[in-house]
Order: C-alpha cells, then sequence, then structure tokens
C-alpha cells in the first residue's frame, strides 16, 4: 500500500506532472478547454477570454510577487504599456497583431527593467510604494501624451488576422488567449525548473543568503522585473486587440490592485493558483452583476447599488481569504489532492 | 506677486490637510510597522460623517466630536477584527489586507450615502486650518513621547515579542492606535469636505498623501508636517507656475527621486534595510 509519492529518480522528481494521476488530470482539464468553446453560450465565451488573459498577467505578476518576492503596485501601468505598444504599433506601421505581441511584450520588459530598478535598494512596503509611483507616473503619461495615445480619448486597434481572415469573435480569439495562456503557463512551470527560477526562488526566501550562495542578486532581480513585465505586457496587448480599443481606465491603480488580489486568493507562486485566482476575480463581479439584474425588477434601487456590491464583496473575498487561508485557493486545492492520495486509509 | 501669494495660501491650505492624514500614517506607521491603503475611505468616512451629523442640525462642536470618535470606533474595529490575526504576516498580506479594508469601506460609504456629490454646510478659514493642524500634531506628539499608551505602542513598533513580554498588550494597543489615525483621518476628512464639498475626490487624497510619508519619514510627525507643506506648495507651484494637470504627477517623481537617494526620508529613522 503506497502512503504518499516517492521519486526515485532526479528526471522524474523534476517532471512536469508528477504522477501517472496528476497527467490524467491535465489531460481532463486540457479537453475541457478545447471542448468549452463548442458548447457554451456566446457570454461564457466571453468571460472564459477574459479569464484566459487575466490568467497571462496573473502568472506574469506572480513570477514577480511570488516567485522573487517583489512586490508589485505597477501591473495596470505594465499592461498599459503592453496595450499602447502593441496598438501603436499595429496602427502606425502596419505590423501584424502576431508581430506587435511579442514587440510590445519585450517593450514592457524593457519599460518593466526600468521601473524595477528601484528594486536594487529597496524592498518590503519601500519597493510596493516606489512602484505605486511607477504606477502613477505612466497613467499620466498616458492621460497627457496626447499627439502619442490620444490622451483621454480612446484609441482603436484592429482586431487580429490569421492568413488574411479576420479573428474579431469570441470564438476565434479564444484560440489565441487560450494558446497564450497555455504558452505563459509552459513556460513558467518550466522556468522554475532551472537555474534561473530557482534564483528567484531563493532571492524571494532569503536574499542575503542567496548572495552568499553565489547568485547575482542585482542581475536575477531585474531579469524577474523583465521576464514578469513580458508577460503582463503580453496581456495588456492581448486586451487592447481583444477589445480592438484602449482606454485608459482599463489600467489604473484598481486594475493592479486587481491582479494582486488574484495571486493572493489563488495562491503566491503558484500557476495553478494564478488560474483559480484569474478564474474567481473575473467570474465573481460577472454573478453579481447577474444576480443584481436578476433583483432589478422587483426593486429598482438595486442598480445604483450594484458597484458598490461589487468592490464590497471583492474586499470581503481577499479579507477573508488572507484571514483563514493565506496560502490561497492553490493551498486547499493542494490539500484535496493530498487527502485523495490516501483516501480511504487517511490518518 | 498676488498670484504668488494665492498660490502659497492654497499651497500651505492643502499641505496643512496632507500633513494631518500623514500624521495617521505615521501613528499606525510607528504601532505596527503597516502601511494603511485604507486611509482614502476613513477620509471619505470622516467627510461623510461630519456632514450628517452637521445635517443634523447639531452644533458644530458636539457634530465634530460626534465624528470623530464614530471614525475612531471604526478603528478599533479594523484594528481588533482584520489587523489581529494577520500580525506577523509577510508585508504582501498586510498591504492586501488595508487595500481589500479600502475597497469594503469605499464600497460601504457609496452604500450607504450613494455617489451623488453634496457640499458641506461649514467652511473653514485658513486660520482655523493652521489652529486645528497644530493642536493635533502637538496632541499626538505628546501622546507618542509623554503618555503611557504612547509608549507602549512605540515599544511595540520596535519589537513586538519583546513588548508581549514586559505585557504590554498588543491587541489594545493596536486598537487605540488605529483609532487614533482613523479620528485623524477623518478630521482631515472633515476638513477637507469643508473646503471642496463631500465627495468621492475626498478619498482621493489618500494615495496623493505617500510623497509627503516619504519625503517626511514614515516613522516622523515632524516629518509629516514638513513634508505636507512641501507637497503641498510644491504642487500649487508647479500647476501654478509650469503647467497645470503636471502638479499630480511632480510629488511622485519626487517620491522616486527620495527613495533612491534616502529611503528612510529627512527626518525618519535611518532603520530601513537595504538590499
Amino acid at each position: 500500500m503506497r502512503s504518499g509519492v516517492f521519486y526515485t529518480t532526479y528526471a522524474a522528481d523534476m517532471a512536469l506532472a508528477r504522477s501517472p494521476l496528476a497527467r490524467a488530470r491535465l489531460v481532463l482539464f486540457a479537453s475541457c478547454v478545447l471542448v468549452l468553446p463548442f458548447v457554451v453560450s456566446s457570454y461564457w465565451l466571453s468571460l472564459a477570454n477574459q479569464i484566459a488573459i487575466a490568467t497571462v498577467g496573473a502568472i506574469g505578476l506572480n513570477i514577480l510577487v511570488g516567485y522573487t518576492g517583489q512586490i508589485s503596485l505597477g501591473q495596470g501601468a505594465f499592461m498599459a504599456v503592453g496595450a499602447y505598444a502593441s496598438g501603436l504599433a499595429t496602427i502606425a506601421w502596419g505590423l501584424s497583431f502576431w508581430i506587435s505581441i511579442p514587440l510590445a511584450s519585450l517593450f514592457t520588459a524593457a519599460v518593466g527593467v526600468f521601473f524595477g530598478l528601484p528594486s536594487l535598494r529597496l524592498k518590503g512596503l519601500y519597493l510596493a510604494i516606489a512602484t505605486l509611483a511607477a504606477q502613477q507616473i505612466v497613467e499620466w503619461i498616458v492621460t497627457h501624451w496626447t499627439a502619442l495615445t490620444g490622451g483621454t480619448e480612446a484609441l482603436v486597434v484592429p482586431a487580429p488576422t490569421l492568413f488574411g481572415a479576420r479573428i474579431n469573435t469570441d470564438f476565434g480569439f479564444y484560440w489565441v488567449a487560450v494558446g497564450a495562456a497555455s504558452a505563459t503557463a509552459l513556460f513558467t512551470a518550466n522556468l522554475f525548473r532551472s537555474r534561473t527560477g530557482r534564483a528567484f526562488l531563493a532571492i524571494r526566501d532569503q536574499d542575503v543568503a542567496a548572495s552568499a550562495t553565489g547568485v547575482n542578486v542585482f542581475r536575477y532581480k531585474l531579469t524577474a522585473f523583465a521576464v514578469s513585465s513580458f508577460f503582463v505586457g503580453m496581456a495588456g496587448a492581448l486586451i487592447a486587440h481583444y477589445r480592438t480599443i484602449v482606454t485608459w481606465e482599463r489600467f489604473t491603480l484598481e486594475v493592479s490592485i486587481l491582479y494582486l488580489a488574484m495571486i493572493i486568493i489563488g495562491g503566491l507562486g503558484s500557476i495553478v493558483g494564478s488560474f483559480l485566482g484569474a478564474a474567481v476575480m473575473t467570474l465573481l463581479p460577472a454573478l453579481i452583476a447577474t444576480f443584481g439584474r436578476s433583483l432589478q425588477t422587483s426593486n429598482p434601487r438595486v442598480a445604483e447599488l450594484l458597484p458598490a456590491a461589487q468592490e464590497a464583496v471583492f474586499g470581503l473575498v481577499v479579507l477573508l481569504v488572507l484571514i483563514f487561508e493565506p496560502k490561497g485557493l492553490g493551498k486547499l486545492w493542494s490539500n484535496v489532492k493530498i487527502y485523495f492520495r490516501l483516501w480511504p486509509f487517511s490518518y | 506677486m498676488d498670484v504668488f501669494w494665492q498660490l502659497t495660501t492654497t499651497g500651505l491650505a492643502n499641505g496643512m490637510i496632507y500633513a494631518l492624514v500623514a500624521i495617521g500614517f505615521v501613528i499606525i506607521y510607528k504601532a505596527s510597522d503597516v502601511i494603511n491603503f485604507a486611509q482614502g475611505p476613513l477620509l471619505l468616512a470622516g467627510a461623510y460623517l461630519g456632514y450628517t451629523f452637521l445635517s443634523l442640525e447639531l452644533h458644530p462642536a458636539l457634530a465634530l466630536a460626534l465624528t470623530l470618535v464614530s471614525c475612531a470606533l471604526i478603528g478599533v474595529f479594523i484594528a481588533l477584527v482584520v489587523i489581529r490575526p494577520l500580525i506577523g504576516e509577510p508585508v504582501i498580506s498586510m498591504i492586501m489586507a488595508t487595500v481589500a479594508l479600502s475597497s469594503l469601506l469605499h464600497a460601504i460609504v457609496q452604500g450607504v450615502w450613494g455617489a451623488r456629490p453634496r457640499s458641506f454646510p461649514l467652511s473653514t478659514e485658513f486660520t482655523h486650518l493652521v489652529a486645528v493642524v497644530s493642536v493635533t500634531f502637538l496632541l499626538v506628539g505628546w501622546f507618542f513621547r509623554r503618555s503611557r499608551e504612547g509608549l507602549a505602542m512605540r515599544a511595540v513598533a520596535d519589537d513586538q515579542q519583546a513588548a508581549m513580554s514586559v505585557g504590554v498588550s498588543l491587541p489594545r494597543t493596536l486598537a487605540i492606535a488605529w483609532a487614533l489615525a482613523s479620528a485623524t483621518a477623518g478630521l482631515a476628512g472633515a476638513l477637507l469636505a469643508s473646503m471642496v464639498g463631500v465627495s468621492q475626490d475626498v478619498a482621493v487624497v489618500g494615495l496623493r498623501v505617500f510623497p509627503v510619508v516619504i519625503l517626511g519619514g514614515l516613522d516622523s510627525m515632524v516629518g509629516a508636517m514638513i513634508g505636507g507643506a512641501v507637497i503641498g506648495l510644491l504642487e500649487a507651484y508647479t500647476g501654478g507656475y509650469v503647467g497645470s494637470g503636471l502638479q499630480r504627477v511632480v510629488p511622485f517623481v519626487v517620491l522616486l527621486a527620495i527613495l533612491m537617494v534616502r529611503p528612510y526620508g529627512l527626518f525618519g529613522k535611518k532603520r530601513m534595510e537595504r538590499v
């Protein structure tokens, strides 16, 4: 009788799916993702798209906050950089969506490194405030550099095309967004099996010890900012082309906070957690809105209270998770797995 | 010259409000090493509570007292329900807890009073402002230097475990700190509302105060006062002379510069850890 999962080779310990059951779960999840767009309505499909894009952004932020331990309140700003960079590249240079997205992500990575420079001297609370300043400064530049970004006016961005066919339906974009999310997840899972990823973890756990064991803390911190901003910029660019319209209101400090909430609720330093957090934080407001609309016919005041209710639930959920399960939904998920690993003979 | 004096008084008036809000930050930071991102909605609560009590046609002094007491009660509630279970958690949890609190409080204020702006039934002169802020500054300063509770608070900030082992009650100290900070924020909110009216804009100040506390030092009362005045004047002059709109971003550029050069601020203790 097995009493747990044990590995006898390093290869087995390092594998992405470390047991037959894990492999089966992965296949099951992948087939659900593949079947989903054929069975659900377009409303649910648009939610699925939002979740996929948010997953890219949340994993990006998690690389920085959850895995490397550098707190960032500048997520919204970096998403704005990615969105505007990709949008302007397709408009001004007529580039294809497939080229502008990686270009915009690379540009965001460069901006991320620049605003990551304070992290070389600051940590914790002080770094959070420095990234808050980055958020304010980028937001101000976006709204005031009218010649480039159109200021507070919306920037209209073309929808992506593939072999001449425009991808402007939720169904078409689903494959783009899910492809990006899967690639991000796979890259991140691999990153933390590599030397670079392990260096990030070492810096998070104890930066002095990391530097004593030969990790170049400066270099790896900036690398973490670059990798994280790359994916965050990609999420921003995806939103731009999905909505085909870019406005600065989508990238405010509230967005930074929303993404931090996603990874807190999902679990810091967890890819499954990033996905769960993105899903919860996208579905929750949508469900409250649906519920509110169903009540509206009986009580007209509900419509006024709806934004406040969404905000209150957001705050409440984050607080409850922080107080009762600080490691997030990812931890709950692994608790379930551990329970059933020995089921029915757990003790 | 007229423009200059006008800008100076506006700048100083805003600076006094900033200083008051910054004092709230400093109190909480001194007592629990937490940065309070929920300061904005606390200001908003103060503004709306003040408005409500004044609308009941109470005597202004009584209305003010009631506002302060209700804000202090909100603070006690926050400290005991939210902050206490999180003692000893990592920085990010604390930050997110106050951020979440900020959403919750904001939603409650919005749910109770609605989003429509109101006009505040009282208006404040510049001299009143200076008087109120100076008195608060002196009282809080005295509290930290001389009173038993204030000393306990500083001990807790210095080392929670050591303070607990010599018999300081952590929950009690936290509750007092949050009550004091919330009352200060409520006062600042009511004062601000008497200048610009009661609306969501009051809450924005909670964010604009970060450059002030960083400039002055997170744990310095004097720093909060001087930082408030400096940032208030800086905003007024850049808005007046350089270009309007610019005053929203210049303080944050200053903030980044200070963080790079002197992260503990002008008057803060050099306790912060360098990487």
